[in-house]
Formats: structure tokens, sequence, C-alpha cells
């Protein structure tokens, strides 16, 4: 005796996505070679729509309403990821191939001392020791007060008035201009107080943009640590800044610390603090605390104004350092993270 | 060691809210007492507040007096952490450190807490604490690997461990076995009977067979409706709160027939 299937329905084949998706793509070159552009879309335009209404329809056919639904959400949903990615995989290539045409040993080492706009060669040395610096100088000011900040907001002040105004004024400084962080530093320390530009001001002006960065993604952390271990903590009889410090901080730990380099990298991409507060030097200055250093932000703002093709090529180099530089900080990130990740069987 | 507590007219606040109304109570050392009744009655909140730990909750607070042989937990210059030392407690859910190893768990308490001891001791500290916990014969070849890699009932005994390294005097017990399996519920219990002899034990527990089976008093709270305050019923011995209860609403909640 032959039992009828009452579990499966009819399914598309499992062929049907990748045929409509060459059937569309075939029907998009011929149109774009054709030039013709039908309802007056752009070819990729019409053949993603016709990719969805086909597949949709199709399977409205075959599998029924709810399958078809299914197709045209996910459809929707992944064509709004590639939209999503278009300009950041083409900033990416862009930038890469733009940047790695310069890139060589001189470039990274050199300087631009003595190197008129016009004239090819130079570097970004004195740009890398600026933002090295500058971020550092930022990151050593304000990872300990941002940490702190957090634990004061999570650890200690859940509810209290004070708490709800520092965390307010956390918002808002999250929401300042870098521009104005720049202008802040540029009257309240060296205009008032008379120091000159440095890569220390331009430091102290990151610093206003990083605090709130880490006070953030460090109380994102903290508020996911369960409350079960505290109390767990606590009622061994240990005392709380010991409890925060042995049990808290540790199984947040590899959280933190991406967020604190997710904000160092945030901060070593910007530029009008820099402008204000440090300006622009042509040659390596090792001191943060006296005169102009250039950053690779300020570098490529600097050569991308001089308007020369030697000049514009260095912008793009300098772009792709800054690019592999962050990355290199993401990537340092995720390997502390792991290193640092609470330990699993 | 073991220490008696005397609760008296014990109310207890979550701010403005009264949770819990005039708690009189006593538990006697070397015993163990067990809190039975409905869910939002208040129970855990009076075994919270024998060891300060419900006043962490944002705006809780309790008065009345928690005497713990004739010294009040609440007193003026008593330091909650000091109380916590000697009054120990374990959880609903395993809490093990996931950062430590079940050796940096069971001696969390004397690492983190007191001054630093020679290792030589914490060893002995650690194998006294988990043969008292009936964990050591399973663990004694890993207590260097990470505590949340055990199953639910070892991570619970773990903490019993870690809770009686400190050697405290009393040991409360929030539901100790209700996230765990009924072969693992039964490794608790034997434990329970073992450490009577040791400590003051105090356990709530929503079940009734587990009250009837480890403890020797039992006291039964019970709420009127939500938003009221829940209040103590009746206490008793064990035997005579399931079979002979004074009150009809012990009666009927240890019968099954609540409501």
């Amino acid at each position: 005796m032959t039992t009828v299937p009452i579990l499966t329905g009819r399914r598309l084949p499992r062929w049907s996505t990748p045929v409509v998706a060459a059937a569309a793509i075939l029907v998009g070159l011929v149109l774009q070679f054709g030039g013709i552009s039908p309802l007056g879309l752009a070819p990729a335009l019409f053949a993603a729509i016709g990719f969805i209404v086909a597949r949709s329809t199709w399977s409205w056919i075959l599998e029924g309403r709810r399958h078809a639904t299914d197709r045209l959400m996910g459809s929707l949903v992944v064509g709004a990821l590639l939209l999503a990615l278009v300009p950041l995989v083409w900033i990416l290539i862009t930038v890469a191939i733009r940047g790695y045409s310069v890139m060589n040993t001189e470039f990274i080492t050199g300087t631009m001392r003595n190197i008129g706009p016009r004239v090819e060669g130079g570097g970004i040395g004195h740009a890398f020791v600026g933002t090295l610096q500058q971020v550092g100088i930022a990151a050593l000011i304000s990872l300990p007060i941002g940490i702190m900040t957090a634990i004061q907001l999570v650890e200690y002040g859940r509810g209290k008035t004070l708490s709800r105004w520092i965390s307010f004024f956390v918002d808002v400084m999250t929401g300042v201009p870098s521009i104005v962080a720049g202008l802040f530093i540029y009257t309240a320390v060296i205009l008032t107080f008379g120091f000159s530009q440095s890569g220390f001001a331009a430091g102290l002006a990151l610093t206003i943009l990083m605090i709130p960065v880490v006070v953030r993604s460090t109380e994102e952390m903290l508020r996911i640590v369960p409350n079960s271990l505290r109390e767990g903590a606590l009622a061994l009889g240990i005392p709380k800044w010991r409890v925060i410090t042995f049990v808290v901080l540790p199984t947040a730990i590899s959280g933190i610390i991406t967020g604190a380099m997710l904000a160092i990298a945030r901060v070593a991409g910007e530029t009008a603090p820099l402008l204000l507060t440090t300006f622009l030097a042509q040659d390596v200055n090792f001191n943060a605390f006296d005169g102009s250093q250039t950053a690779l932000p300020t570098f490529i703002w600097d050569q991308i104004s001089r308007g020369t093709a030697p000049a514009i090529d260095r912008a793009w180099g300098g772009a792709y350092a800054l690019i592999l530089f962050v990355l290199v900080l993401y990537a340092a990130a995720r390997v502390i993270a792991a290193v640092f990740a609470p330990a699993r069987e | 060691m073991s220490k008696r507590i005397d609760l008296v007219d014990l109310d207890i606040f979550y701010g403005d809210f009264l949770a819990v109304e005039q708690v009189t109570l006593t538990v006697n050392p070397r015993s163990v007492t067990a809190f039975i009744g409905p869910s939002g009655c208040g129970k855990s909140s009076v075994l919270r507040s024998i060891n300060r730990m419900h006043e962490l909750v944002p705006g809780a607070y309790v008065t009345g007096e928690v005497l713990l042989d004739n010294e009040d937990v609440y007193g003026v210059d008593v330091d909650p952490v000091l109380v916590r030392r000697t009054i120990g407690m374990v959880f609903q859910r395993p809490n093990p450190f996931p950062t430590m190893s079940i050796y940096d768990n069971v001696v969390a308490g004397l690492r983190l807490s007191k001054r630093r001891r020679r290792s030589k001791d914490l060893d002995d500290v650690v194998e006294r604490s988990l043969r008292s916990a009936n964990l050591w014969a399973e663990v004694k070849d890993r207590v260097d690997r990470p505590g949340a890699g055990l199953s639910g009932g070892q991570q619970q005994r773990l903490c019993i461990a870690r809770a009686i390294a400190i050697e405290p005097e009393v040991l409360l017990m929030d539901e100790p076995c209700s996230a765990l399996d009924p072969i693992s519920t039964l490794a608790i219990e034997d434990l329970i009977h073992e450490l009577k002899d040791t400590y003051t034990i105090v356990i709530v527990t929503h079940n009734m067979q587990q009250a009837a089976r480890v403890s020797s008093t039992t006291a039964f709270f019970n709420v009127n409706a939500v938003g009221e305050p829940g209040r103590l019923i009746e206490i008793g011995e064990t035997s005579q709160i399931f079979s002979n209860p004074r009150v009809k609403q012990t009666e009927d909640y240890v019968s099954g027939r609540f409501g």
C-alpha cells in the first residue's frame, strides 16, 4: 500500500534561480549593447526588476502564494543589501587601484619636503607619524575617561539623576560636528592659552570626538554582562570594585577592546578638526607638542587642493594608506577580541 | 559554624511597593528550612533580604530586623560585604564566572575578597570544597578547564562549592534545582542532606515534594492578589505542614487545591 504524501508540495527546481538570473542578465546585456532603455529604465534596473517579477510569478503559478511572497520579499532584501554594498565596494576598488599605482617604499617612508605639486615622488611618512601620534594621544586620553564613564553609568549610576545627565550629554557629544570640536580646541586651548598649533592640540580635538564613541560602545558591552554574574560575585562577599575589575570587565573585555579599536579607526579619518588645530607640514615633525603636523586625512586634503596630476595621485595613495591603516586596526581588534573572549569548551 | 537566623517584623519594599509584609520567623542552625508558596508571594525576596542582596535592586529596602545570632544584619555599622561572606547564596540558574577555570571559580571568593593565600592552601580549599559539593570525582582531572564547560547540574554544584569555599555560617538557596533535570536535582538534594550537618540552610523551592524531602522546617508564604504584599502564612515542622497544617490556605496549597 502506497501512502499519498501530504507534507510535500510542488517546488521550483533548484536550478530556477540561476537560470532566471542568467536570463535576466542576458536580457540586460542585450538591451545595454542595443542601446535600448525599455520604459525609460536603465537596462540593469530593468533586468533586476525583470528577475524579481519573473521568479515571483513562476513561483506563484507553481508553488502558490505563500512561497511567491517569500521569494519576492527575499529578493527585495537581498537587492537592498547589494544596493548598499555598491558604493562601499566601488570606493574600495577605486581607492585600491588608484592608490596601489603610487604605493612603494619611498611613498611610505618619504615626506613632501622640497617636492612641488608638479613633481612626482614624495611620500606620506610625515603624515603617518602625525596620524599615529595624534590618534595615540587621543586614545591615551579618551580610552580611560570613556571606559570609566561607562563603568559609572552601568555599574554605579543606574537610574540616578547624575547618570541620566551624563548619558544625555554623551548623546549630545556624539552629534557634535567634528569641525566644532576642532574649533573648540582652537579657541579654548590655542587662542586662550597661547599654545602653538600642534599634534597634541589635534589629539585633544580628536578626544572630544572619541570619548562619546568609547562610552557608548563600552556601555553596550557592560550591559550585556549578565546580572547573575554580578550577583553571584557579590554574594560571595567580594567588594563591588573587585567584582567590576575581576568579574565584569574580563567578561566584557573583548567587546570593549573591539569598540575601542573602532573608535580609534573612526577618528583616524577625521580631517576638519586637524586643519584648525595643527594644520599642515611638509616635513616630518616628531614633536607632537610643538609645531604643525600633517596627518593622513589632511595629507589627502592638501594634495587634492593642489590640483595637479602627481598631487592627485599622491592623494589616492594617501587614501589607500589610510584605508589599510584602518583595516589593520579592525583586524587587530578581531584578533584581540578572539584572544580575550571568555573561554568556552 | 552555623548560626541561627531570626526575622523580626520584616517589611520588604521595592521603591514604594510593599512586597512582603510583617514576616517574623526563626531559622534553626544545622537544619534545612524550606520556603514554599506560589509565584510572587515574596519568598525569594525574603531570602535575598537575609544576606542583603535585596538592596542591590535600585530603590529596594527593608524595615524590621534580620538577626544572625542576635546581631542585626541591618545594623548601622554593618558592612554588607561581611554579611555576604557569612551568609552564602546559591542562585536559581547556575552562574559560574565564564572567564574563570573550575579552580578559579571555587577560589574566587577567597582570592578576590581576602588577602592572598599560599597556593598550597588554595589547592586544599579547592579539593575540600569540590568534595563537599560532590563534584571532585567528576572534575579532579580538569580543574583548569573553564567552568562554563560543565553540564547544568555540575555547574550548580560548582556554584555550591564556590559558596562553601568561603566557609559561610549560613547557605541560602534560591530554587537551586529549578533549572536542572531530575538526576542533577537528586544529586543536589543529597548534597543538601550532607551540608545540613555543617551549615544553616534556607532553600526556596517551587517543588513541594522537594521541600518535603530535604527540609525539617517549612514556611508557607502566600499573596492574596497581584499588587498586594506577600505574607508568611504558617511555619512549622515539615511533617506537620504537609500532613496537618493549621491554616486552611496551607492545606489548600500543599494538597494542590489552591485557589
